[in-house]
């Protein structure tokens, strides 16, 4: 008898046993059940947990899908590095596109704000990458503690062929059978990383010893205190105004998306566990640095309506 | 000690920190209660008191009191968990939300779910990935209606442990009377659910008594707090004792000298060398290797996702349950189940619906509801449909045998969901309880099978599609369009034309007007047994003569016959000659060519007139698709309302 040959049951997975292996079976459900998969690449932490999963599910094979990555032209200089190393050193395909009429308006943050940059360059951008490979299914590495309105959305959630998302009318989901269903047109945002907290993606980055972009490490780098927040000086396209000056701190970043929205923390954690300890005891939570949700209280619910991962 | 050292002494003790978490362990569970019971508050508190609320959350958090707030100057604890723009404006939970915390022991993941009656789907969906379930009481109120059918749901759902938060203690003045009243007439109640372990608290979720921190206003109660209880309890070890079940997800064949099967263990455990078996096909072998998620481990157990490598090489897919040898699962296309309906559409016996069971897709049919349940009451009420948040006792009958465990033993081999054909929704959710054998299944055995049966299996209503027309016309081309579109539907479909034809069955048939004639009287027949047999099947022949074309209807029952005229002029039909026929025949190669030397009669009243000059085909089987489609031919099969 099966059960008998092994002697006395073994303890029940830890949780971050039981994450990843919900987060590799949410994987290759997407890949066994879709016809034209990608991953959603974003360059930081959660992305980087997400594409060391997919390694896993499929190993010996290589993951049956591209990555996908929407550049902003506004990313960290570190972020591109990283990731084009990232992809070379994984043997990953890597698609990266970028809104070729925001690039011809020279839509940025500093011109446009960080609104009309955000729609432009990275929903509308994301919407065109999507429709243009016609991929009918994108993993994002969304988790579902970031945020309110993410705590109600489903594993496999669905889109409509506008890539709209209907937060009142969506696919119930039970235990771990996903419906993978679409029409043409239509398409799935797989988020594997749904169950996973801040201090989970940590915990499992120094047990795992994924490589992270050093922008998460403090290190000393020219910052400007701009409306309460320390923005880096990445590249010459940020003009200082008026009183404002460029100093060199000790800082790192909780999360990356485009340098002019991003604001770094004054940090000494220059070392995983350093990280995680600060984490431990920190007093801010990490949306926090990203000025696109301070908009206003359910601004990524309305984001999410309209398309934003 | 200097500065270095001190920081040093401080990684490590966080690294070793990081390292002892690797054993912690993770509870699921659920919250339900009546919009008023505090469900959303107490798991504020949880959050709030576990110190996992941070600092700007929290300023975000006062603003919107002021905004939406129910206590008045103080912090709502409720709008931490209520997410959606529309639930805050109204003030109630509408959908499932989940939430996280941790403890130093568990890390805890809280399915939020809603009270009202309409939203049972939504409890069912946070019950079904459960460990537990919290059931707020009032303790004003006492046991409600509401409360009753919680307890229903989450034993329905297979939760084996329960704790009855009696929550607004404050609110009767710490009164211990009141709370055992309370608990003594749940656990009678409760009785018949077979719950493992059932903890009573008294709590107020408000100010925080006994939650996380013990109550300094209630030293009767010597019981566990509730952050105490969900620490400790001991959850879900049976699956890890159960027989081993393992649903294929995916084949691995990253080269020719492997091959794995990859998929997370559902129960039980497995080693190398270990003999299993794949479900049904009944075939067996010894398991050569396994990949874990860091390498090749030497066995696994339930809840790792692995790949499976096998000794013997045996053809296994997608779909398939590879399975213990001593221990197999049911394998039968009926089954018994409970199912928890979803959608707005009604459930109708006889409609085909999509069922996923573990990896498996296939077409299921409701053949009976036995009975409904009142989730009030629980009484059995008999119906004919099942609505949004009904929940019934339904006899299912497959496209195909697949392998199941009873729900009761076996959580992922016995849930199935069900899906719509049309809207690709997810309208209800099952329960399997035992497999029909026919001989058990009275109802079904007393069927004639016939050509009604065979369709309501199929899903759809038979049909004969007739292409006519001259050669180069385009037929064949749009045939092929339409029933590939067909099939990737789903439907079950058939194309007769000259190429499967004529060189088998009418092979001994020529060209005269007399072999013509007998051709389209034998493709007639042949497409009369195959509506018969439900599908629907395609015809792609000149078919030049009316008197034949009308042969072959009669033949068939009105509606299933249905003439697609593709009308091509012969001198285009001639520029496209995709064949060179038109030429050979010009040159009087071939003899009694359509439209040269024999004639075409063009149809009087086609179902469908296709001009067919300057059109993309694509379009043209999208029309004819809609026609079906419009007609009711595609829909899935209610006819007269009465199931099989």
């Amino acid at each position: 008898m099966n059960m008998q040959s092994h002697g006395i049951t073994p303890e029940r997975l830890s949780n971050l046993k039981r994450l990843e292996a919900e987060s590799i079976h949410i994987i290759r459900e997407v890949a066994a059940e879709f016809s034209n998969p990608v991953m959603l690449y974003s360059i930081g932490k959660d992305s980087g947990v997400m594409l060391h999963l997919a390694m896993k599910a499929f190993y010996p094979s290589k993951p049956p899908f591209p990555l996908l990555h929407v550049d902003t032209t506004w990313k960290f200089r570190d972020m591109i590095t990283f990731r084009d190393e990232t992809a070379a050193r994984l043997g990953m395909d890597l698609i990266v596109h970028t809104n070729p009429e925001g690039l011809e308006k020279n839509i940025g943050p500093f011109s446009h704000g960080s609104s009309v940059h955000t729609h432009i360059m990275k929903t509308e951008a994301l919407k065109q990458a999507l429709n243009k490979y016609g991929f009918d299914a994108a993993f994002g590495g969304a988790r579902r503690d970031e945020e309110k309105s993410r705590a109600k959305e489903r594993v496999f959630s669905f889109r409509n062929a506008n890539h709209g998302w209907d937060p009142k009318n969506q696919r119930p989901e039970l235990w771990n059978l996903y419906n993978a269903r679409v029409a043409k047109g239509e398409s799935i945002r797989a988020f594997p990383l749904s169950n996973w907290t801040e201090l989970d993606i940590w915990q499992y980055i120094l047990t795992e010893d994924i490589p992270m972009v050093p922008l998460y490490f403090a290190a000393r780098r020219p910052v400007v205190n701009r409306d309460g927040m320390l923005i880096m000086v990445d590249d010459d396209r940020m003009k200082l105004q008026p009183g404002e000056v460029i100093e060199e701190k000790m800082v790192r970043f909780r999360t990356l998306g485009c340098y002019p929205l991003t604001g770094a923390i004054e940090s000494d954690a220059d070392t995983l566990p350093a990280i995680v300890r600060e984490m431990l005891i920190a007093r801010t939570s990490e949306r926090q640095g990203r000025l696109i949700d301070k908009d206003e209280s359910a601004s990524m619910e309305k984001k999410k309506r309209e398309g934003y991962f | 000690m200097s500065i270095e050292n001190i920081e040093e002494a401080a990684e490590t003790a966080v690294t070793e920190y990081i390292l002892a978490q690797e054993s912690k362990d993770q509870l699921r569970f659920l919250t339900c209660g009546s919009v008023d019971d505090g469900k959303s508050t107490l798991i504020g508190r949880l959050l709030y008191d576990t110190k996992l609320i941070f600092e700007d959350q929290l300023a975000a958090l006062e603003r919107d009191s002021r905004k939406h707030g129910t206590v008045g100057e103080d912090i709502d604890l409720a709008l931490l968990v209520d997410g959606l723009e529309a639930e805050r404006e109204q003030g109630i939970t509408i959908d499932v939300a989940y939430r996280f915390f941790a403890t130093e022991k568990r890390k805890f993941i809280v399915a939020d779910t809603p009270g009202h009656e309409q939203y049972t789907r939504n409890m069912a969906t946070g019950a079904s990935t459960a460990d537990l379930a919290v059931l707020l009481v009032d303790a004003r109120n006492g046991l409600m209606v509401q409360t009753r059918r919680h307890a229903f749901i989450a034993s329905l759902l297979g939760i084996r442990h329960v704790v009855l938060a009696i929550n607004k203690i404050d609110l009767v003045g710490y009164s211990q009377e009141r709370f055992e009243e309370i608990r003594k007439e749940f656990e009678v109640f409760a009785n018949g659910f077979d719950f493992e372990t059932l903890q009573a608290i008294p709590m107020s979720a408000r100010y925080g008594d006994n939650v996380t921190g013990r109550s300094d206003k209630m030293d009767w109660y010597s019981g566990p707090t509730l952050l105490e209880h969900l620490e400790t309890v001991q959850v879900g070890e049976h699956i890890l004792e159960a027989p081993f079940r393992f649903p294929v997800q995916w084949v691995n064949r990253p080269n020719l000298d492997f091959r794995g099967y990859s998929g997370t263990v559902a129960s039980g455990q497995v080693a190398v060398g270990d003999e299993v078996v794949v479900a049904g096909p009944a075939k067996q072998s010894r398991v050569k290797s396994i990949i874990g998620a860091s390498g090749e481990v030497s066995s696994a157990r339930a809840g790792e996702a692995v790949t499976i490598s096998l000794e013997d090489e045996i053809d296994i897919s997608r779909g398939d349950l590879l399975t213990s040898t001593a221990h197999r699962p049911d394998v039968a296309d009926q089954f018994a189940a409970h199912v928890i309906w979803m959608s707005d559409e009604p459930l109708l016996p006889g409609r085909s619906y999509l069922l996923k069971i573990g990896t498996r897709t296939v077409t299921a049919t409701v053949s009976e509801i036995k009975h409904k349940i009142n989730v009030n009451t629980f009484e059995h009420v008999a119906g004919k449909t099942l609505t949004l948040n009904e929940i019934a006792f339904c006899n299912f009958s497959l496209s195909s045998a697949v392998p199941f465990d009873p729900y009761e033993a076996n959580h992922t081999t016995g849930s199935f969901i069900l899906i719509d054909r049309m809207s690709n929704s997810t309208v209800g959710a099952g329960m399997v309880w035992f497999a029909l054998r026919r001989a058990s299944n009275i109802h079904w055995q007393a069927l004639d099978v016939d050509k009604k049966a065979r369709s309501e299996k199929l899903g759809q209503k038979p049909a004969i599609l007739w292409f006519t027309g001259l050669s180069g016309s385009g037929k064949s081309t749009i045939a092929s369009i339409v029933e590939k579109k067909l099939h990737i539907d789903g439907r079950h479909t058939y194309t007769l034309d000259g190429d499967n034809v004529r060189h088998g069955l009418n092979k001994d048939l020529g060209f005269t007007d007399a072999d013509r004639v007998e051709n389209i009287r034998r493709v007639g027949e042949v497409a009369k047994l195959f509506a018969d047999a439900g599908l629907i099947t395609l015809v792609s022949f000149i078919s030049p003569f009316r008197s034949e074309r009308q042969m072959a209807r009669d033949l068939l029952e009105d509606g299933e016959f249905i003439e697609v005229f593709v009308d091509t002029p012969i001198e285009e039909c001639r520029k496209r000659d995709p064949k060179g026929l038109y030429a050979k025949a010009d040159r009087g190669e071939i003899k009694n060519f359509t439209g040269i030397d024999s004639p075409y009669e063009a149809p009087e009243n086609p179902e469908l007139h296709i001009r067919n000059v300057g059109r993309d085909p694509e379009e043209v089987a999208e029309e004819i698709i809609e026609y079906l489609r419009e007609r009711g031919y595609l829909n899935t099969f209610s006819a007269d309302g009465e199931g099989i």
